[in-house]
């Protein structure tokens, strides 16, 4: 659009202001890490490294990282299995209710986050009488991240053609074989993507991991959330916050690369996402916005 | 004979394999059990659970929930002025959330969408896109570290003798504008990408004040993918309890069930139905004003 010489500076002052409500706060957190003084008072009176050695030392960080990888890699595992059952019958075939299983696949990540949590919960303590646990933060998790791994499998079925599976099959395969030589080949890289992202999901996931989360038990969001809490602690905060942020990083990059040619990289809730081709982005977005 | 040769050796992957074939209904059901018991039974049925529970009330002596069937957790709700004055402060944060982000993320979906390069663009939509990954909980401690007495807000505001919001209201309208502006600005950066350059043009070569071809084309084009935008701003706020609870004192829909979630579970799942309630009324709206060719 041709603009005006003022016009184009009135609009430049305003991306420029835009851009740096989004990325002052995330500067802040990094000089805050840093930061000498015990409390917080800006600007800092100096400056230090020690903060990080304090988080790589505390034992209570590194139990809830593990803790963190434990849920993300057993939720990954089970959203990965269940939403590529789904992907391959809706994406492969047609049938009555084939757009209600789609949306109810975005539910959970559709509907605010307090609401999943306060239902699993509820169901758990009131139905079915299970005690809160690692293993029901799992549950919660592994049920929003369903719809990531489903998005990026029906994605990639859609650009792939179900002619190869049939050619497989006349040629003589059985199904595993056509699954494991045909149809798991052309899926790996957006099969790699879903997993990548379900596990950032669930890494960075706290609104209903708080509702399902056992009384002992922390992954490395609650352990930051309680440690707000405590003044002893809190210095550290900043410091293994600017980690998550840098670690943030690596399954972005890795799942882009994954599914470059994809439309399919989106972020769930409270988590990210990120595609080049941003319509596509925005409903993925859904998902990671809801919590 | 060979015939039977080849029906000896057929393995039972292949027995399988005619046993499903023919059988479309089959092969559809043996794919879905397993997700849709998932989904069917432990998501929709806790949902079911959710609306149940909210009828049940928890005895004010023993604090045990009692299974029986009443208004009363409603009634509380829409009559103890506490819950209204929450519901209130909750939905108008989000409409004035909704409307900050709205304002900000307008300009820069513009520029990206119909001024800057190719190269640029690319920048601006890898820019809008990476806070998306941080942490919600990082950035929300970020924004303690802004907003505290001696934060970077009043520092900064100081010299002209202005002092930040503090734990005020203000504090979780700031946060949530932050957190879900890239949601924003995302749909309306679709929308605007979708407007034809040769409309606008055209538009300028009819003689409009670049003014009046915003107002008169871009806007009204624009208009759905502001509200499928607006979608996830509203409803993101209605739900959300961290920010509210991190960065302030005021009570809000998600602190209120949360804080409700130990001791009266019942009355924390017939709160929790009050943003289901709201947003599915705005997703009424939205349909209406075309959002969701946009989404």
């Amino acid at each position: 659009m041709r603009l005006s010489r003022r016009g184009k500076i009135l609009l430049r002052a305003a991306v420029a202001l835009a851009l740096a409500f989004i990325y002052i706060p995330l500067l802040v957190i990094v000089v805050e890490a840093f930061n000498s003084s015990r409390i917080l008072k800006w600007p800092p009176p100096g400056f230090t490294f020690s903060w990080f050695g304090k988080a790589f030392e505390s034992d209570s960080a590194r139990e809830a990282l593990v803790t963190s990888i434990e849920a993300g890699v057993v939720a990954m595992l089970i959203a990965i299995t269940l939403g590529t059952l789904i992907a391959l019958a809706v994406g492969r075939r047609r049938f009555f209710g084939r757009d209600t299983i789609s949306f109810l696949v975005v539910l959970p990540i559709a509907l605010p986050g307090i609401v999943t949590g306060v239902a699993l919960s509820n169901t758990f303590t009131q139905v079915l009488g299970i005690s809160l646990s690692l293993m029901t933060v799992i549950v919660g998790h592994a049920t929003f991240c369903i719809v990531v791994v489903y998005n990026n499998v029906v994605a990639r079925l859609r650009r792939t053609s179900g002619s190869f599976e049939e050619a497989s099959a006349d040629l003589g395969a059985d199904p595993w074989q056509t699954f494991r030589w045909v149809t798991f080949p052309s899926l790996r890289s957006a099969l790699g993507a879903g997993a990548l992202l379900a596990f950032a999901l669930s890494f960075d996931e706290i609104i209903v991991t708080n509702f399902t989360i056992g009384a002992g038990e922390e992954t490395l969001p609650i352990w930051i959330y309680h440690n707000l809490f405590r003044p002893k602690e809190l210095p550290v905060v900043p410091a293994v916050a600017v980690i998550l942020i840098i670690l943030s990083i690596i399954p972005v990059y890795l799942a882009h690369r994954l599914s470059s040619d994809d439309a399919g990289l989106t972020p769930g809730r409270g988590g990210g996402a990120a595609p080049t081709a941003a319509p596509a982005a925005i409903a993925e977005a859904e998902a990671t916005a809801a919590h | 004979m060979a015939t039977d040769a080849v029906i000896v050796k057929r393995s039972a992957g292949r027995r399988l394999a005619g046993f499903f074939n023919g059988r479309p209904r089959l092969q559809i059901g043996s794919l879905l059990a397993a997700p849709m018991a998932w989904l069917v039974i432990l998501y929709l049925g806790s949902l079911v659970v959710l609306l149940i529970t909210a009828f049940w009330t928890v005895d004010p002596l023993s604090g045990s929930v009692i299974k029986e069937l009443s208004w009363q957790n409603f009634e509380e709700l829409v009559n103890v002025p506490v819950y209204r004055e929450i519901v209130w402060r909750t939905v108008r944060t989000a409409a004035l959330v909704t409307i900050t982000d709205a304002l900000i993320a307008f300009p820069i979906a513009f520029y990206m969408a119909k001024v800057a390069g190719r190269k640029t663009k690319a920048a601006l939509v890898v820019a809008v896109l990476m806070p998306l990954w941080a942490s919600y909980l990082v950035k929300i401690i970020a924004w303690r570290a802004i907003l505290a007495e001696h934060g970077v807000l009043n520092w900064a505001l100081e010299p002209i003798g202005l002092h930040g919001p503090g734990t005020g209201v203000a504090s979780v309208w700031l946060v949530m504008s932050y957190l879900w502006l890239p949601y924003m600005i995302l749909p309306i950066f679709a929308g605007l990408e979708r407007i034809p350059d040769s409309l606008i043009a055209a538009s300028e070569d009819l003689g409009a004040h670049p003014f009046t071809t915003f107002r008169k084309v871009i806007l009204p084009l624009s208009f759905p993918a502001v509200v499928a935008g607006s979608i996830f701003t509203f409803s993101l706020t209605l739900g959300d309890y961290l920010a509210p609870k991190l960065v302030s004192n005021e009570q809000f829909i998600g602190t209120s069930i949360f804080d409700s979630i130990t001791n009266n579970q019942p009355f924390a799942a017939a709160f929790a139905l009050v943003p289901i309630v709201v947003v599915i009324a705005y997703l009424g709206v939205a349909r209406k004003l075309g959002a969701f060719e946009h989404v």
